[in-house]
């Protein structure tokens, strides 16, 4: 263990292990959760991991406190995360919104098991991935990502705290139970200072702050409690001192920044993976674990001579729309299989608008599919 | 707006937000000048104060206090302020929040952040029913009292918020209504600086509508009824101290106890730990820490 209790080198472990070691080589330094399969591994991590690096770790009583004492820690200046599954995902969604509102930096990590409801604890589901987008009420956007290794959720967890902090924005990681529970090796890089990002501080004298003034790219530089700027932020539609607002006026300056900040800058955000998609006559777009199987299915097709290709999504939200338009244009189908009933096939169909098939192939969740699932529908796909 | 220019209480007020939204014969403004001074007794640092608040009338209060102030959603004032105070221990964190925000939808955190402890002072206005939202039944609202969503009358027994707060654990209890200020502004300078988690429960007057659906239709009605029913008995056991329509109101600083604060235990364990885990030549300094 070095000195400052930040990790490097050579590991063996589980992605929940992996997110974990990932905040803390982000600066993460407060975790509040409650413990749900398949996501508690990250907790307890965090409870053994964060007081050796001098941060806190506090179990709350329940998924709504949890994601309120993040908010609240992340105020204090604090990088601040939550880890949850499904039912704890549907607890949080209300104060996901403060987050947004109040534009509050943090990470909240989504190790998706099946539902609806209680459902399958255990075993793998993808089925939160329009809740991710729009699971708290009104009009806003959010930032996603989508990791299919632990390698990968250790790397996304870093880029996760550096885009909550750029773009002052609740950011998701919505892992899943086969990437939470698989162990590989997982190589834990020394993070350069230079690759961390802070929230932008104000410039300003405490009497001249006005908390939700935005710089030109749309972000207001963020004070934090105790500094002496005696700021006021508040849920209710506010001006850009932070007060109260109540008309459709600044409902609108409001909301449309919130939804523009990351809207247009969604090709800094905006990041996927591209296998043989060049000469694709047919391409698979999965993500998370399914990625893993359909990378497989790719393969074998090519074997058989069948031009395919893989689209696998780094960022889910803000969805990579102009390069499935791209490819709608070149491909006779695309192939979307997920481990659930039919979600993210929407957005492809959009975008695809037409112009190519859109085939859906669902998995109800509880096991992940087999290569010879998504090599038959490519083969159908051709035809 | 100019009336309000010279009074010493506006450097901690938002002047530029006067009018406040709270009605004639409200006790909440009045709860908040004690706040104000309090502070000002316990001599806290007005940079390394927070507040916090939920919603509803009460909730209004972060918004118009000149402090770092949060108006959260509806009963999680106390979560987010206890991430507050674990980011950055230093800080002052006070939750001013109303009776159905903190012990009905909140009702968890309530009992939860006694529990632990945590170290901050949650200033309670109780005005038994729900008024932002037009005067519904609440936690709190006495048996057979009427309310919007208790028109025949209030069926189910109330909350004892100082007794629930107090056997949840916390080191400091006191009630007080809006007639009681000096008293009430001495318990706030208390609790502020009181280790551990401290509860002070305000009773304060609806008139706009619980008062006008109990008898009790103008703000003065509500104080002439605290002048007449209370009686002060400090160290009472909260037990003692129900409410019930029209009938006595025990107020008082019932509890002031001293107990290990969240931070203090946490500190305590994880020294002890994590000294095990270093090397012997460190254990030496890192134990000294645990006296």
């Amino acid at each position: 263990m070095p000195e400052n209790g930040v990790l490097s080198g050579e590991f063996f472990m589980n992605g929940d292990e992996a997110c974990a070691e990932g905040a803390i080589s982000a600066g993460c330094r407060f975790f509040a959760g409650y413990p749900i399969t398949p996501a508690t591994e990250i907790a307890e991590r965090m409870s053994e991991r964060l007081p050796q690096v001098e941060g806190v770790f506090i179990q709350m009583e329940d998924e709504i406190a949890s994601m309120n004492a993040v908010l609240g820690a992340s105020w204090a200046g604090v990088k601040a995360m939550t880890a949850t599954s499904g039912p704890g995902f549907s607890l949080m969604m209300e104060n996901l919104g403060l987050g947004v509102m109040l534009e509050t930096p943090c990470v909240v990590v989504d190790v998706q098991r099946a539902g609806p409801s209680t459902g399958l604890p255990t075993l793998v589901g993808q089925g939160d991935m329009m809740q991710a987008r729009w699971g708290s009420h009104g009009s806003y956007e959010i930032i996603a990502l989508v990791p299919s290794s632990p390698q990968e959720i250790f790397d996304l967890t870093i880029i996760a705290f550096n885009l909550s902090e750029k773009y002052r924005v609740p950011v998701l990681i919505m892992s899943d139970e086969a990437v939470g529970h698989m162990s590989e090796k997982v190589v834990i890089r020394q993070v350069a200072p230079d690759d961390i990002v802070s929230r932008k501080k104000p410039r300003v004298a405490p009497e001249k702050y006005q908390p939700y003034k935005p710089d030109k790219d749309l972000v207001p530089p963020m004070a934090i409690a105790g500094e002496g700027y005696r700021f006021h932020v508040t849920g209710l539609t506010h001006d850009e001192k932070g007060y109260p607002a109540m008309t459709a006026e600044a409902q609108d300056k409001l909301v449309r920044r919130l939804v523009d900040k990351i809207r247009l800058n969604k090709k800094a955000i905006i990041r996927y993976e591209e296998i043989s998609t060049e000469d694709a006559e047919v391409i698979v777009f999965a993500y998370g674990i399914t990625a893993r199987i359909a990378r497989r299915a790719v393969q074998q097709a090519r074997e058989e001579g069948i031009r395919a290709g893989l689209l696998r999504p780094i960022t889910i939200w803000p969805f990579p729309e102009e390069r499935v338009r791209e490819l709608a244009k070149q491909v006779k189908a695309f192939v979307v299989p997920e481990i659930n009933y039919g979600q993210i096939v929407f957005e492809v169909e959009r975008c695809a608008a037409g112009k190519a098939k859109t085939i859906l192939l669902p998995h109800m969740g509880g096991a992940v599919h087999l290569p010879q699932t998504i090599l038959e529908a490519i083969r159908e796909a051709v035809q | 707006m100019v009336t309000v220019a010279n009074k010493p209480i506006d450097s901690y007020l938002r002047v530029d937000r006067m009018p406040h939204i709270w009605c004639a014969g409200c006790g909440i403004g009045l709860a908040t000048s004690c706040f104000i001074r309090g502070i000002e007794r316990a001599g806290l640092d007005l940079d390394k104060t927070a507040l916090v608040s939920g919603i509803g009338c009460t909730g209004r209060v972060a918004g118009y206090v000149k402090l770092d102030s949060f108006h959260t959603t509806h009963g999680r004032a106390l979560p987010f302020a206890t991430g507050l105070k674990l980011g950055n221990p230093e800080l002052n964190v006070v939750v001013f929040s109303g009776d159905g925000d903190l012990a009905a939808i909140g009702g968890n955190h309530l009992i939860h952040s006694a529990r632990r402890n945590i170290d901050m002072t949650v200033i309670c206005i109780n005005n038994f029913n729900y008024g932002m939202t037009g005067g519904q039944m609440g936690p709190t609202t006495p048996l057979e009292a009427r309310s919007t969503t208790s028109p025949y009358g209030n069926f189910e027994y109330p909350f004892n918020l100082p007794s629930l707060v107090a056997a949840s654990g916390a080191t400091y209890v006191a009630r007080w209504t809006v007639l009681h200020l000096r008293q009430l502004e001495r318990s706030i300078a208390e609790a502020l600086v009181k280790p551990g988690f401290s509860f002070i429960e305000v009773l304060s007057p609806c008139p706009t509508v619980y008062g006008r659906m109990n008898k009790r239709a103008r703000g003065l009605d509500e104080m002439h009824y605290y002048q007449e029913k209370s009686v002060i008995r400090n160290g009472a056991d909260p037990k003692e101290a129900d409410i019930v329509l029209d009938g006595p109101i025990v107020v008082g600083k019932f509890i002031d106890i001293k107990r290990p604060t969240l931070w203090d235990y946490r500190r305590k364990v994880l020294d002890k730990a994590l000294a095990k885990k270093k090397p012997q030549a460190e254990k030496g300094a890192a134990a000294s820490h645990e006296q």
